[in-house]
């Protein structure tokens, strides 16, 4: 069957029409048209709505929530998500930036996604019209997900608890070797007192990283200090081996790029 | 199969068409309108070969769906130069030797415009990073910054 | 020193007007306006869109094809297995007579690589023969494969391809192309140090930016424009000419503009069978690469092993080289046995050395067929060379240019291939770069010269 786009004013008709066979919700086509031109014929129907909700950005009393048909370019631009612009950077060049949309990143495997591990860090929230839902949750279960992708919601970080790296072997754009995103809180005497650390390509989907973030609680974030998380880096992790690298240099290198972020 | 009307602007004149939904602005553009200067590299978006210029905006046509640009003004390169007269971008590509096969050219013409458009005295890493879309693999790049830089200084030499 | 001026200034005239002088290149304006033609910027009413059918096995036995789904699927006008192909099986090389004809243009009973064309579907929409192809059913019962040049060469190893009966090409001097210098034995018997290293490369890929492809359009006398960017027009339309049986007067090949090439585009694979859709169809056909196919069909740079033995002595003479060169020519020749012979004519590398053996082996093996790729045959062994140079120059404390100085062949020496040296300048060459990268040699180098006896 040939490709079609249906188009709706609204997210609760693209929900109806996503329940017929073969379809797919169209973001900004950088996953799903791709996969078209590269010749998967599973996907016969396109399906994408124009509500405008799902193109807002919100930023009211300290949280934020953004519209999933918001662009990587949208939110690099966007004054009050400052702390977030070098992770939405980090993501294609500029043509695919002013494409890519924040929902379509949380379904993006690896090595791509690298938004998405900034939200995990984030303990972001995914909104549908059926409710918010954790984004850890999200993210294991997202290959059955059917229902349309509205919002992310998340805290907005402090701009020195946040940090953020991608690492690839093009400057300035490439394809992740890792992407690693932190929220750390810290203690006026320095010492972390809460930690929560995002990996993407260590698996086939952005993962925390919690070993590495127990071993960080009421610790200093010096080279000693970090020893043990970086010791720990690798707990649970099963990097995916791609044209870019081999899962075995990608747990090499983990450690040593988790360093650099927390000792920055 | 149902056709779609779609009608833009593309490079200064009205354009309308019916197209099987589904299809790209890439195959749009090229087969139905036979405007050829966006290529078709990769269809991955990874290339920027088939960059084009829609709304003010830089875009990859070949993960564009030509109907979801109904009403949009759409430049691409074979519209750049007015009357036979080159774009000083055009110019600049000329004289730096920024052209080897030619086959990335029109996507690294239209990266750098809108690159020009918004920022038109840009640093040397503001050219890299405009261009970081596009992969060249003849030339190495440098004739081609070198290029952007040439014509931006030229522009900023016509306005003063 | 410009060479030009000095060094050879007795066979090179200095009245040039055009060379060394800016000129803009004929090309660029139809590249900055978008207007030059590409093969694919060529379209026509009725075009049919070709897709292949490829092997998922790196080696196994056709037991049966089934094209009566993907034949009845909607836009489907015809569908090509081998038994359509007027003379299926062909090398590229043919031309040269150097044979034997060893890869079929659509797979006869069995296939050697991963990604080996199969069935060709040609529908009136790529997503109708993306479609189509998903619905050929192909029976295969998978072989042993091999995948390492060494292990291929084993007694017992699986047999990659039944035309060689062997997993290496047999060259008219046996199973490899031989180089005999001198006595390399005695060579390394009167040496001050032995060092034996080896080298290996992976395949690599051109990944031009335009993939690889075709458009045919018949003119209606049974003559086909075939629009397409190879680098081998020639041999691609005398090739062609041979697999569909064709005069050569019936195929009219336009081309010469290449969205990069680097060597990847000089196969002879997607023009032929693409021309065998419109004859039989009777409709214009385009077969493109897709990126995916770019980077895991089209050939890439062989993989190649390279085993070097040297004797050396204290003063930094090289008296002997041993060289066995191995290049991974794939499921099929393609241009690999000629790449092989050309490793064996480049070593022992820019050095005149009294004692010399060489061997290069073309290798057959179940990975992708390789090719040309800028400088093959030769790209790799330098890099393994100059390599060697270093080391050895470690070894015996010396300094690496200085070491390379003392070797350098120089005009009136014999290469090992029997071909004496001329126009050497390698020794111009060092002393420049010494001088540019600012590593300076004992003055007696800066004395030498490759064209005064006795400098």
């Amino acid at each position: 069957m040939a490709l079609a786009l249906q188009t709706f004013a609204t997210v609760k008709d693209a929900n109806a029409a996503l329940k017929a066979q073969g379809t797919r919700y169209l973001g900004g086509g950088t996953l799903v048209v791709r996969a078209a031109n590269e010749g998967d014929v599973s996907v016969s129907g396109l399906i994408r709505s124009t509500e405008p909700s799902l193109s807002t950005i919100a930023v009211a009393g300290g949280k934020a929530r953004v519209g999933a048909s918001v662009t990587m370019a949208a939110i690099a631009g966007h004054p009050e998500l400052g702390t977030l612009a070098k992770a939405a950077r980090a993501v294609g060049g500029p043509a695919i930036r002013n494409m890519a949309t924040v929902g379509g990143n949380l379904f993006a495997p690896a090595p791509y996604g690298d938004f998405a591990v900034a939200l995990l860090a984030l303990d972001a929230t995914v909104g549908t019209d059926g409710g918010e839902t954790p984004i850890e949750t999200f993210l294991a279960n997202r290959d059955g997900s059917r229902a349309v992708v509205t919002s992310v919601s998340f805290t907005l970080p402090k701009a020195d608890s946040f940090r953020f790296l991608k690492v690839s072997r093009v400057k300035p754009k490439g394809v992740s070797v890792l992407s690693i995103a932190g929220a750390l809180e810290l203690s006026s005497d320095g010492t972390v007192t809460s930690a929560r650390i995002a990996l993407g390509c260590m698996a086939d989907r952005p993962m925390r990283a919690r070993a590495a973030e127990k071993a960080l609680i009421g610790r200093k974030l010096t080279a000693d200090g970090i020893a043990p998380a970086l010791a720990a880096a690798g707990d649970g992790t099963s990097p995916i081996t791609d044209p870019i690298a081999s899962a075995w240099y990608r747990a090499e290198v983990l450690p040593v790029h988790l360093g650099r972020l927390l000792l920055a | 199969m149902a056709k779609v009307p779609v009608q833009f602007t593309l490079n200064g004149s009205e354009k309308a068409e019916f197209i099987d939904s589904g299809t790209t602005l890439l195959q749009a553009l090229r087969d139905k309108i036979g405007d050829t200067s966006p290529k078709g590299g990769c269809h991955q978006g990874t290339c920027g070969a088939c960059s084009v210029i829609i709304d003010g905006e830089l875009r990859l046509s070949c993960l564009t769906l030509a109907e979801t640009c109904d009403g949009a003004v759409i430049s691409t390169t074979s519209g750049l130069s007015e009357s036979g007269v080159l774009h000083p971008l055009q110019r600049a590509f000329l004289d730096t030797f920024a052209t080897q096969c030619g086959f990335c050219t029109p996507g690294m013409i239209m990266a750098a415009k809108v690159l020009l458009d918004h920022t038109p005295n840009p640093s040397r890493d503001e050219v890299v990073e405009a261009l970081s879309g596009n992969i060249c693999r003849c030339t190495g790049y440098e004739p081609i910054i070198q290029a952007v830089l040439t014509a931006a200084r030229a522009n900023s030499q016509n306005a003063a | 020193m410009e060479l030009r001026k000095n060094y050879f200034a007795d066979v090179r005239k200095d009245d040039l007007n055009e060379i060394g002088q800016p000129r803009p290149r004929s090309d660029s304006p139809g590249h900055v306006t978008g207007k030059t033609a590409f093969f694919a910027d060529r379209n026509f009413p009725g075009i049919l869109h070709l897709k292949m059918v490829r092997s998922p096995h790196h080696h196994a036995r056709i037991r049966s094809i089934d094209t009566s789904e993907a034949e009845k699927h909607p836009g489907v006008v015809k569908i090509l297995t081998a038994k359509d192909v007027p003379h299926n099986v062909y090398t590229i090389l043919i031309l040269i007579q150097v044979g034997p004809e060893d890869e079929t243009v659509l797979a006869d009973g069995k296939v050697r690589w991963k990604g080996e064309a199969v069935v060709a579907v040609l529908a009136e929409t790529e997503r109708a023969a993306q479609e189509a192809a998903a619905k050929v059913k192909v029976d295969y019962e998978v072989l042993p494969a091999v995948f390492d040049m060494e292990e291929a060469l084993k007694p017992g190893a699986p047999l990659v391809n039944e035309y060689h009966g062997q997993n290496y090409y047999l060259y008219d001097s046996g199973e490899c192309r031989k180089v005999r210098f001198g006595d390399v034995e005695a060579g390394f018997a009167g040496a001050d140090h032995i060092l034996e290293e080896s080298y290996q490369s992976s395949p690599i890929e051109h990944a031009p930016t335009e993939t690889t492809g075709c458009v045919v359009a018949p003119e209606g006398n049974d003559r086909f424009t075939c629009y397409t960017n190879t680098q081998a027009m020639f041999f691609t339309l005398d090739n062609t000419s041979i697999i569909l049986q064709m005069p050569g007067s019936k195929l009219h090949f336009v081309g010469g503009t290449v969205g990069g090439g680097f060597g990847g585009k000089v196969d002879v694979i997607v023009e032929p069978i693409a021309i065998l859709g419109a004859k039989l169809t009777g409709r214009p056909v385009c077969f493109i690469y897709s990126r995916e196919e770019e980077m895991q069909i089209s050939s890439p740079r062989a993989a190649e092993k390279v085993v070097i033995k040297d004797g050396v002595m204290k003063d930094g003479r090289i008296v002997a080289r041993k060289v066995t060169g191995y290049t991974d020519a794939g499921a099929y020749s393609r241009h690999s046995p000629y790449g092989a012979q050309k490793g064996a004519g480049h070593y022992p590398g820019p050095y005149t050395i009294p004692n010399v053996w060489i061997d290069t082996y073309c290798v057959y093996t179940n990975r992708t067929p390789s090719s040309a790729m800028r400088g093959f045959g030769v790209t790799i062994g330098d890099f393994a060379l100059e390599v060697q140079m270093d080391k050895l120059a470690r070894l015996i404390g010396m300094d690496p240019l200085e070491f390379r100085f003392i070797n350098a062949y120089r005009d009136g020496d014999m290469k090992a291939h029997r071909q004496p040296t001329e126009g050497a300048a390698l020794i111009e060459c060092m002393q420049e770069a010494s001088r540019a990268a600012n590593w300076p040699v004992a003055e007696k180098y800066m004395a030498m010269s490759s064209y005064v006896k006795g400098a």
